[in-house]
């Protein structure tokens, strides 16, 4: 794994240098039109294959359900509705969900949505604040047992969340916080050690020079790290914080086992729980498009504004 | 950076004494206020640590060695739950089920993420293009299984449509024992083969361009020169996606439990459904538990052996 950089700028292609060869010129610029327009054409089946599925998705969630399954070949939504997304949300009552298309199924999504908001934002927020400490520390702190407990989390960082699912479901349920936020937040709440790995090699890789010099003015060692080397490290953390709500957003089996009841259900769980009781043989593919759909948008927002950090750090930090 | 002239000028710096630190206590070669100020900075994520991935972890092993449904006190049985283990055939069966599943992913995904990374390293280098290529990595596991139980669906979905369009067959991709592993593969393919291309074309920046003028001039053609410098630089990039690539396959769930949940007729039966099933359906703690010991050991081989294997570690780029 390599040293994070403080930006991903400063990528450079590997383009072709121009033929030089007067001979040749002909057939090698034929040559290299011809790659171009295969790479091209490359590019666009990958866009393709990339995008395809989601917009098969949005087009079944705007469909009316019966239309589904009489019109599955038409490109548009053979009948637009909305209707969909309100059965999903709960706005309309169960005999107009089955005029809309549905089955009477009561789909309590907005409050799993709100749950995931809950849920997501309060980890992250936290978990990349008390992470991003504990990495500052390992950065440039000089205390007893500093590197033998940072590669004890390093250590960590190979041990597969299975390894701990089981144990920490028996003591969260010693605790009683099943089916509570506190039971579902407790896990991720203070760190992982991603995060800290993340930060810490961060904070390693940027100048101390700021840092000295705000510490011989007399700014105290709390000081410094608040005021001088978080607000500088914005970009790093923003990256941090989108990998981790990312990650809380999309988690199933954790959620699953601590949170299944309605009132602290997720969006990924909800969903979970709506197929199984979705009939088999005629699912409701407009409600559960409409309920991917709600489960999809909020992170691809994130993504759009914010990912280019992410996209950039990738392969820089290895990060996943 | 430009707060340099902010924060000397700051007001509300609490320097009390305007006047520079006294050169603080040494306490065996550490300063005071380091240690103090490390205290704050580490402690609550060493509460968070030792909580939640130290104790657990210990816990887990005790755990395996013990017959507990969550009710009773747990109670010690010794090796029995592995013994058990080794003659469950369904165990057997989750394990070929995994293995399978990683040989139908790994390679296929690994082939394409390089050949996107190759191509995007062609074509002029845009963000906008590696956000897209990105974007199902982002997509919680569960909506990508449910968006393709839909796409392969036989009566609704436009993969069998295209398929019935070219004058194929349908196929009940999901719900037949020998296709529906592969098309759960192909799932998750599709959702991390951008992701992998990220970090070869990451990695294919860092080879020189000069390496390639050389072995043109040389008279390579471009496929020698891909056999002949760009896989072996590419190596410790390789050992990279390939080994965390197949510790993220070996825990496949998310997608089994929204699209197959472990059917038809076990074919889907991974690991961590096993593990599941057994944990969180029948309360088997220990059982579940010492199922998990025994997947955490073939990952830790797996990871060592490869290693060795390949050199992984190391780079040829010096």
């Amino acid at each position: 794994m390599s040293e994070p950089h403080a930006s991903g700028k400063g990528i450079r292609t590997n383009t072709h240098p121009p033929a030089q060869d007067e001979k040749g010129a002909r057939t090698l610029s034929a040559e290299r039109w011809r790659r171009r327009v295969l790479a091209a054409a490359g590019v666009a089946v990958i866009v393709a294959v990339t995008l395809g599925p989601f917009y098969w998705m949005l087009r079944t969630a705007f469909t009316f359900p019966p239309e589904i399954f009489r019109n599955p070949r038409s490109i548009l939504p053979p009948q637009w509705t909305l209707g969909n997304f309100m059965r999903v949300l709960g706005l309309v009552s169960p005999a107009e969900a089955v005029a809309l298309g549905g089955t009477g199924q009561a789909l309590g999504f907005a409050l799993s949505l709100r749950n995931s908001l809950i849920v997501t934002a309060s980890i992250t927020i936290s978990q990349v604040f008390f992470s991003a400490c504990a990495a500052y520390a390992f950065a440039r702190l000089r205390f007893p047992f500093r590197d033998s407990l940072f590669s004890i989390y390093v250590a960590a960082l190979m041990i597969p969340l299975i390894v701990t699912v089981i144990p920490n479901f028996a003591f969260i349920q010693e605790l009683g916080w099943l089916n509570t936020f506190r039971g579902i937040v407790a896990p991720f709440f203070l760190m992982t050690p991603l995060a800290v790995f993340f930060m810490r090699q961060f904070f390693v890789s940027i100048n101390k020079e700021l840092e000295e010099s705000a510490y011989l003015d007399g700014a105290g060692r709390l000081t410094t790290a608040f005021r001088i080397v978080f607000p500088m490290s914005t970009p790093a953390l923003m990256t941090c914080a989108i990998i981790v709500a990312t990650t809380t957003w999309n988690e199933y089996l954790w959620m699953l086992i601590v949170g299944r009841d309605r009132a602290v259900r997720v969006l990924t769980v909800a969903l979970g729980i709506f197929r199984q009781q979705t009939p088999q043989g005629a699912p409701d593919w407009g409600g559960l498009m409409a309920g991917t759909m709600l489960a999809t948008v909020p992170i691809a927002l994130v993504f759009l504004l914010l990912g280019k950090h992410v996209v950039n750090s990738i392969g820089h930090t290895g990060f996943r | 950076m430009t707060d340099a002239s902010t924060v000397s000028s700051t007001p509300d710096v609490p320097t009390t004494t305007a006047k520079p630190h006294k050169q603080p206590k040494r306490k065996n070669g550490y300063k005071k206020d380091e240690i103090e100020a490390a205290v704050y900075f580490i402690v609550p994520s060493l509460i968070g640590f030792t909580l939640f991935f130290l104790f657990p972890a210990v816990r887990g092993l005790f755990m395996s060695f013990t017959d507990w449904d969550l009710l009773t006190e747990p109670e010690f049985i010794g090796v029995a739950n592995y013994r058990r283990l080794f003659q469950d055939r369904f165990f057997w069966n989750s394990l070929r089920v995994t293995v399978m599943y990683v040989l139908y992913n790994i390679p296929i995904q690994t082939v394409i993420g390089l050949a996107i990374a190759v191509l995007m390293n062609r074509v002029k280098n845009s963000t906008a293009l590696r956000g897209v290529i990105l974007l199902p990595w982002f997509i919680p596991n569960v909506v990508v299984g449910l968006l393709w139980l839909m796409l392969l669906n036989p009566l609704v979905g436009p993969i069998n449509l295209m398929l019935t369009g070219l004058g194929l067959d349908r196929v009940q991709f999901l719900m037949l024992p020998q296709t529906a592993l592969p098309s759960i593969a192909g799932i998750n393919i599709w959702r991390h083969m951008g992701y992998v291309a990220l970090l070869f074309f990451a990695g294919l920046q860092t080879i020189p361009n000069n390496l390639y003028e050389a072995s043109r001039i040389d008279g390579a053609s471009p496929f020698q020169a891909f056999w002949r410098i760009t896989l072996p630089l590419l190596r410790p990039v390789m050992t990279f996606v390939v080994v965390t690539s197949v510790i993220g396959s070996f825990q496949i769930f998310d997608t089994v439990a929204v699209t197959t949940e472990g059917g038809p007729m076990r074919s889907t039966e991974v690991m961590i459904w096993f593990i599941f099933d057994h944990a969180f359906r029948r309360f088997n703690m220990g059982y579940g538990a010492a199922a998990t010991v025994v997947l955490f050991l073939i990952l830790v081989v797996f990871t060592f052996a490869y290693m060795k294997i390949t050199r992984g570690g190391e780079s040829d780029l010096g």
